[in-house]
């Protein structure tokens, strides 16, 4: 993802999401759990961003706040050029076919009443005004596409398998040939061997299609299995952005380090020797993060300028972000003019 | 099915319509069936009826020593169910008066349905509605109901009568008053149900693609509310038919010359010792209309049910 070329097709900035809280007998707002706080990143088109981080650190949130399933409280979303966040009514409608969302639960996120050729051609029902034959034949389409057998069109999810039912989702969503895809944990509900099977396929629409991915997961050897770039959430901030191999190979912010340790190593040998950082304490309520970094109260690193100043997102090194008082950005240093050629388009390159 | 992956070459069949499925599951419920059987018995008993059984259900006897003694027969072939206190024949009465009753019974249970679901829809599925459309509810759950019939009727039945004649118009009056005072449970059921459903993972995927709301309800929300709309909508009609006599009772719906099956009930109620028939016939006749609606209702949720239905 370093070649310098690549279009950007997804770019979010200053993306907050708050929900309010309220109390009392009028309902009155005292506060917001601030699930999204001022997220600004690039997706370039046809690669996948994976977006890792702990339970409720505002991953999944981001992902609907992108599509517009909620309605975010500041920020804008450009996908293809058009602002998501913003657009109201039949504009944001004739934006839903390019943005298309793959869910958790494959369970849930089927209708239990409604046929697999129904499910699939939902999206076509909406967006397109093709016959019923020709409709018939894009969803046998897209059931070959996913590996589906044709004569399940007329079963029910409940008929399915938890894979099976995930194919039926990435069916749905691939309908109206969208250009980005957010996977939400598309492979936390399933069994380990469907998972592989599951997250193949995803990469091979991929490959085939051009799709560009949004891949939410909290399982980092999947992300490193699957993902170009990687960002690290932690408590709605992005903690650090960086290549894959970057990323895996030398976390810079302490969160990731801490994350990463936590992968299970294979080898025995290795596994014994392998060194975990522990982070004491409890992820601190969203409703009232720290004043400083948001990590600064479980931090083995901790300094006094962590528990005042929030760090910033900045670029340390080509295509690396980190938000950490360690790592301050190149621009305390002097940017030299190798710098300044290799400079990466995370930041400006349209 | 399964071995499509086989070198047999498959003929797919297009999809089938989802009605037939819902009508396979129906037939091989009993109780649906034996159900359906009584009530269409029933309602062709009181539409047919009236063709094949000749006596006026007002008729008596002009002439007073004839009218004593055509009071109170036991069963016979002229009279089968023999007659009432002034000598009007039974059979000819239940059969009117089934027409009034199961007609009051479906018009009132579908306009509360209707009401109830669209009240609940609503509250549930716009936040913005729900304080306001629940409060109603409530409003409508703490008023006095009987007091308040008693308003709409004194109120509105000379005017409508005008309009559409006696009985039309108090069959109108007496439908809508029991329609509007009865659709609060089906509403606050199908809110809970609808509250459930609006987070479901579905109705997401739904709006990521751009169904707009109103077919995002009629598509996915309507479909899974049916069951519990469908439970609330045979308890309705025996509340309904029951609600009817209990108005006729209080002189307030139909004159108490016109026969319905709860008006034929309380008329016999002060001959249940000498003449137990007499309450006998119009109740067996509303416990088989419900029950009958009940099991009817049973299957047609289990036929709707497509995880049922594979089975």
């Amino acid at each position: 993802m370093a070649d310098g070329v690549a279009k950007v097709l997804v770019e979010v900035r200053g993306l907050k999401m708050y929900f309010p809280i309220t109390a009392g007998l009028l309902r009155r707002k005292v506060g917001d759990v601030k699930a999204v706080d001022d997220l600004s990143f690039d997706i370039y088109e046809g690669e996948t961003l994976g977006l890792v981080g702990e339970s409720g650190c505002g991953k999944s949130t981001c992902g609907r706040a992108l599509l517009r399933l909620y309605d975010p409280t500041a920020g804008s979303v450009h996908i293809g050029g058009d602002d998501v966040a913003n657009a109201s009514g039949d504009a944001l409608r004739t934006m839903r076919p390019m943005m298309q969302m793959v869910f958790q639960d494959p369970q849930a996120s089927l209708n239990p009443r409604m046929t697999v050729a129904d499910i699939i051609g939902e999206p076509l029902q909406e967006h397109t005004r093709l016959t019923r034959q020709e409709k018939l034949a894009r969803i046998y389409e897209l059931m070959d596409a996913v590996g589906l057998n044709r004569a399940f069109a007329n079963r029910y999810p409940h008929a399915f398998s938890g894979g099976q039912r995930q194919r039926i989702g990435i069916a749905r969503a691939l309908a109206l040939n969208p250009r980005f895809i957010v996977c939400d944990e598309p492979i936390a509900a399933l069994d380990v061997s469907i998972q592989a099977q599951v997250v193949n396929l995803l990469e091979e629409l991929q490959d085939r299609l051009g799709l560009t991915y949004l891949f939410i997961s909290h399982d980092l050897s999947m992300v490193r299995h699957i993902a170009d770039r990687v960002a690290v959430m932690y408590l709605g901030r992005i903690v650090e952005l960086a290549g894959r191999d970057a990323l895996f190979d030398e976390p810079l912010h302490p969160y990731t380090e801490a994350l990463l340790s936590a992968i299970p190593e294979a080898d025995p040998g290795l596994e014994a020797a392998r060194e975990r950082i522990i982070l004491k304490g409890d992820v601190p309520s969203p409703a009232n993060p720290p004043r400083g970094c948001n990590f600064c109260t479980r931090c083995p690193k901790v300094m006094d300028i962590c528990r005042t100043v929030k760090p910033a997102l900045a670029e340390v090194g080509p295509g690396r972000l980190v938000a950490c008082h360690l790592h301050p950005p190149p621009s305390d240093r002097r940017p030299t003019a190798a710098d300044e050629a290799e400079e990466h388009p995370t930041r400006r390159s349209k | 099915m399964l071995d499509a992956g086989s070198s047999a070459p498959l003929t797919l069949a297009p999809p089938r319509s989802q009605w037939r499925d819902v009508w396979d599951q129906f037939r091989t419920h009993k109780g649906a069936l034996i159900g359906m059987a009584v009530f269409f018995a029933l309602v062709a008993l009181v539409v047919l009826g009236p063709h094949l059984w000749r006596y006026d259900p007002n008729f008596i006897e002009p002439d007073a020593m004839k009218m004593i003694k055509s009071r109170n027969q036991p069963a016979s072939l002229a009279h089968p169910i023999g007659t009432d206190q002034l000598g009007r024949d039974m059979l000819a009465r239940m059969i009117a008066g089934g027409k009034v009753s199961i007609s009051v019974g479906f018009v009132a249970m579908t306009i509360s349905i209707c009401f109830g679901t669209f009240v609940g829809v609503m509250a549930g599925f716009f936040r913005r509605l729900d304080g306001p459309l629940m409060r109603l509810t409530d409003l409508f759950l703490a008023l006095p109901l009987l007091p308040l019939l008693l308003v709409m009727v004194m109120l509105f039945r000379d005017a409508l009568a005008g309009v559409m004649g006696p009985s039309l118009g108090t069959f109108l009056l007496i439908v809508t008053a029991i329609g509007v005072t009865s659709w609060m449970q089906s509403a606050r059921i199908v809110r809970g149900e609808v509250l459930a459903l609006k987070e479901r993972e579905f109705v997401l995927a739904a709006r990521s693609i751009g169904t707009p709301s109103r077919r995002l309800i009629l598509r996915h929300v309507l479909p899974n509310v049916v069951s519990p709309v469908m439970v609330a909508a045979t308890l309705n009609i025996a509340d309904a038919i029951i609600t009817e006599s209990a108005l006729s009772f209080l002189g307030l719906g139909f004159p108490p010359d016109f026969p319905t099956w709860g008006r034929l009930l309380f008329d016999g109620l002060p001959y249940l010792q000498q003449y137990p028939e007499r309450v006998f016939w119009p109740g067996l006749a509303i416990s088989l209309t419900v029950l009958s609606v009940n099991y009817i209702g049973d299957g047609l949720r289990d036929a709707l049910d497509p995880r049922i239905r594979g089975r």
